[in-house]
């Protein structure tokens, strides 16, 4: 089965692990920010603005991530973008990808809030942002945490998609494993499960809060 | 004059709701709106803290043109207002609900804030509630909470729009006499309502708004007793009979 040749690979794997954990990090901050962003300039009602979110949501949502990832990555190198690494291109098309995602569901939880708020905030004084800040965004934690986790979780997985441009994670260097002694089947059984060791406690931290809200 | 608003229209698409309303207000005057749901008595409350915008006319209030897009952010400072469904923010204490904006606008510090939240609180009875959530209170302390979160800004003006419509019959009590006191310290106040009791024994002056105009207007015994338009009379006979 090829365990001793996995267990001599396994500091490549354990790179491989790290490049792919560094990616999900960057990706999920990176995204979360665009996602509240658009989301908020969604809300705002802007009269030029909503139609351009709105068609950069439809776009990225209703294109598949891989072609996104191909396309910017060669696409930037036809434009003679030098600055484009791999890492970069694969940030910028996983950002927009699931930005897109994020931002629906930052926009459900601000629009589950009472339009109620917002008046009694502005009556107050309260300027727009520490409206956002101190009343809205408190308030719609607890709603968008869940299916926010369980983006990441789709997220974690997506980051696999970044092999194929040469990005050395968990995917890439399980190639060069199988490459160099076989035993695909073992291989990917230890790349998928170290997967799951990214993915599985952000949903044990999810259900730890989910219950903890519950009791309060 | 603390509030001038001249010839006011504004309307909600196709509809009409301020059609040209006037109003003048002293300091320390206390003014009560009288009307049928949908004859833009909320709206003309609403109009005077800019939460809906007008599409003509002038609204001055303590020397801001409310009017102006450029100042009209400026009125919030003057003029506290409580709302029919309390809008209390939910995730916070009652004292919290309070000196969110003694911090965030007032600028003041943490001790200096809960401070003032503690006088305003105490002053519609509910000091001890301090540390209640407002899903822990009843209706009526929720209001009172909303009250005394407006107040402790020190506005020069409070709108109460529909404050009681929305509380139990015997919850109505505790409110309309914070409201009766707050009008015997001399606060300029604007109250939409369906307390006619309230409207007899407090306004200095009943306003009785029908399809986006002011029919008729005048003390609260005149209004009453002998009101002059056959619009007023109706609408009187209607809530009085009920």
């Amino acid at each position: 089965m090829g365990w001793a040749g996995i267990w001599e690979s396994r500091e490549l794997l354990l790179l491989g692990f790290w490049f792919t954990v560094i990616l999900t990090v960057v990706t999920i901050i990176t995204s979360t920010v665009l996602g509240f962003i658009v989301a908020l300039g969604r809300t705002a009602h802007i009269p030029i603005l909503g139609p351009i979110l709105r068609g950069y949501l439809e776009l990225f949502r209703g294109t598949p991530l891989l072609i996104q990832i191909l396309f910017i990555y060669f696409g930037s190198a036809y434009l003679n973008f030098t600055g484009v690494t791999v890492f970069a291109a694969i940030v910028i098309a996983m950002t927009l990808y699931y930005g897109a995602y994020v931002s629906e569901i930052f926009r459900a939880g601000f629009e589950s809030v009472p339009y109620g708020q917002q008046e009694a905030g502005r009556s107050l004084g309260l300027s727009r942002f520490h409206v956002i800040r101190d009343v809205i965004v408190p308030q719609t934690v607890t709603i968008v945490r869940p299916p926010l986790v369980g983006q990441y979780i789709s997220l974690v997985k997506g980051t696999a998609l970044a092999s194929v441009i040469g990005y050395a994670d968990l995917v890439r260097q399980g190639q060069g494993i199988i490459d160099r002694i076989g035993s695909p089947f073992a291989v990917f059984l230890v790349v998928a499960a170290l997967y799951f060791v990214i993915s599985y406690p952000m949903s044990l931290i999810e259900r730890h809060l989910e219950k903890r809200t519950l009791q309060a | 004059m603390i509030v001038d608003v001249k010839d006011v229209r504004k309307s909600f698409g196709d509809v009409e709701v301020l059609k040209g309303i006037d109003l003048s207000v002293e300091k320390g005057e206390v003014i009560v709106i009288i009307g049928a749901s949908g004859s833009g008595k909320s709206t003309l409350l609403r109009t005077i803290n800019n939460l809906e915008t007008i599409d003509s006319g002038e609204i001055w209030v303590d020397g801001t043109a409310v009017h102006d897009p450029k100042a009209a952010h400026n009125v919030h400072r003057d003029v506290g207002m409580v709302f029919q469904q309390f809008n209390l923010f939910p995730h916070l204490t009652a004292l919290k609900n309070v000196t969110l904006a003694l911090r965030r606008v007032k600028r003041m510090s943490k001790d200096e804030a809960e401070k003032v939240a503690m006088e305003a609180l105490a002053k519609v009875g509910l000091a001890e509630k301090a540390g209640n959530y407002p899903q822990q209170l009843s209706g009526g302390q929720q209001q009172r909470v909303a009250i005394a979160r407006a107040l402790a800004m020190a506005p020069k003006i409070m709108l109460f729009d529909e404050a009681t419509s929305a509380l139990d019959p015997e919850l109505v009590g505790e409110v309309t006499k914070v409201m009766r006191d707050l009008a015997q310290e001399g606060m300029t106040m604007l109250v939409v309502t369906h307390e006619m009791g309230f409207a007899r024994d407090t306004a200095d002056r009943v306003l009785f708004v029908d399809s986006g105009v002011i029919v008729e207007q005048g003390a609260p015994e005149q209004i009453f007793t002998a009101p002059s338009n056959p619009r007023t009379q109706q609408f009187l006979h209607r809530v009085l009979e009920a």
